[in-house]
């Protein structure tokens, strides 16, 4: 089982680590090859718009997308989840994604960096109370499709999705302590 | 409970921009074209450090329309620059929204003995350093992310390697100390004691380490991030070259794929003149931005 953390640009170490602390050896990609050998793939955070050019420029956008089509296990964290996403608001901006979760964001939904927060939240599916989860700039998920199950919210707002073997969290649980949501992905397998 | 401006959550933005470029601007459309080009994000100031370097006065924060006009244009990040020491251009900065301040020695400083107390801030900042003990007592202060200074608007990557390495060394060679010794390696570097355990203990700076000052080419950003640097600032040689659109996306893929010579190889080809740039050895200690700050 290879799992894949892209690292075109931003946080994938803390991923890797994360992986790490549960057991599961996992490897940095950044090209169509190695994704394509990945059995399940960490989109990190990180700038959207880079890692979407990049991904573009280097011919990595189809490859995760067929890895999707296969129904591989997809985790995307803040950047990730947006270019998971089929729709992305900001400010009237075209950039390249993914679009392969039914899914409409909407980036910097909280503000810009001196919003920036932490909060407890529950999440469907994951047990042992509230986990501390860190938004920075953070998107939120502003509409779901009918396969689309919400899993978390903060104060009203959806900041966590699963749709099949795909999910999207606004925020970063690879910059916690708390390595259950990185359990319960390596669960959707 | 809800808690803003943490400090995981000001290293965090740090860490999100790894892997990245910061490229220096000067205007809403300059912002636009490093955005375009795959900045991770953008520095907005008045002058750029060779424009600073070549017209001499005091060199101060940029005006807040111009800060305010570059916010606009982009979605990335927008940093921008304080005077060390000058607390106050960091609160307008913080004001206007910035997403990180650097209180940075390209600027005139503002105060020669203290520098600001970041921890004060919501905003996360971002400070130069030569050496580790430099590097500590910023994040002491609170710096969120550490750059090593480099020689700026230089374009001359000379000094930006010396404090790399410099760096580096000193980290590897506090990893290597016994429990007993690291109070000792307090003293010598200066650094609080606390944040010299932590390096030892981790083998790395407790915040990213980013590199800047002299970079001017892709192969130039490939060295810093092979170095050791987890991303690379890029002030004059974007812009103060002849074709800045595909210098800067060159310089980006060549950060992404540093480790991939054929890539950079490919990604330098024919994107035109980099900026002169200076021999640092022959400037005079006077004329040095590296030794602000101590």
């Amino acid at each position: 089982m290879a799992i894949g953390v892209l690292a075109v640009q931003g946080a994938a170490r803390e991923h890797l680590e994360m992986l790490r602390r549960l057991g599961v050896e996992a490897r940095p990609v950044r090209t169509a090859r190695e994704i394509e050998a990945s059995d399940a793939l960490i989109l990190p955070g990180g700038e959207s718009t880079t890692i979407g050019k990049l991904m573009a420029r280097y011919g990595l956008l189809e490859p995760v997308r067929q890895l999707a089509a296969k129904g591989k296990p997809l985790l995307g964290t803040c950047a990730g989840m947006i270019l998971m996403a089929k729709e992305i608001y900001a400010a009237g901006k075209e950039q390249p994604s993914l679009g392969v979760m039914d899914i409409a964001v909407q980036r910097n939904a909280f503000g810009r960096q001196i919003a920036s927060f932490e909060a407890d939240l529950e999440i469907e599916g994951v047990e042992g109370g509230p986990l501390r989860a860190v938004f920075i700039r953070a998107p939120v998920i502003s509409s779901v499709g009918q396969e689309v199950a919400v899993l978390a919210a903060h104060e009203g707002r959806t900041v966590a999705a699963r749709q099949g073997n795909m999910l999207a969290l606004a925020f970063h649980p690879e910059l916690s302590d708390d390595t259950r949501l990185h359990a319960y992905f390596l669960g959707m397998r | 409970m809800a808690e803003q401006s943490t400090w995981r959550s000001k290293v965090g933005l740090a860490e999100m921009l790894k892997g990245g470029v910061i490229m220096d601007v000067t205007t809403a459309e300059q912002a636009k074209i490093a955005e375009e080009a795959g900045a991770v994000a953008v520095m907005a100031l008045e002058r750029v450090p060779a424009d600073i370097r070549a017209q001499g006065g005091v060199a101060r924060m940029a005006d807040p329309a111009r800060v305010k006009e570059i916010m606009a244009g982009v979605t990335v990040p927008v940093m921008a620059k304080a005077r060390i020491g000058h607390f106050v251009e960091a609160q307008v900065l913080e004001a206007l929204g910035v997403d990180f301040v650097d209180e940075s020695e390209v600027l005139t400083p503002a105060d020669e003995q203290f520098h600001i107390d970041k921890h004060q801030f919501t905003v996360p900042f971002v400070c130069g350093c030569r050496e580790l003990g430099e590097a500590l007592r910023r994040i002491g202060e609170g710096a969120a992310m550490i750059r090593t200074k480099g020689e700026a608007g230089s374009g001359n990557v000379v000094e930006a390697v010396r404090h790399m390495r410099c760096v580096q060394s000193e980290i590897r060679r506090l990893a290597r100390l016994r429990p007993d010794e690291l109070m000792a390696a307090a003293k010598e570097l200066g650094a609080p004691y606390e944040l010299v355990c932590e390096v030892a203990h981790g083998d790395k700076l407790p915040v990213p380490n980013f590199a800047a000052g002299g970079i001017a080419t892709p192969a130039d950003a490939s060295l810093l991030m092979q170095l050791g640097a987890e991303a690379v600032f890029v002030g004059s040689g974007i812009f103060k070259s002849k074709d800045p659109a595909a210098r800067a996306r060159a310089i980006v893929e060549a950060t992404t794929y540093y480790d991939k010579p054929e890539v950079v190889a490919r990604v330098s080809e024919g994107i035109g003149e980099p900026m002169a740039g200076l021999d640092v050895a022959k400037l005079e200690e006077k004329d040095l931005l590296q030794t602000r700050g101590w």
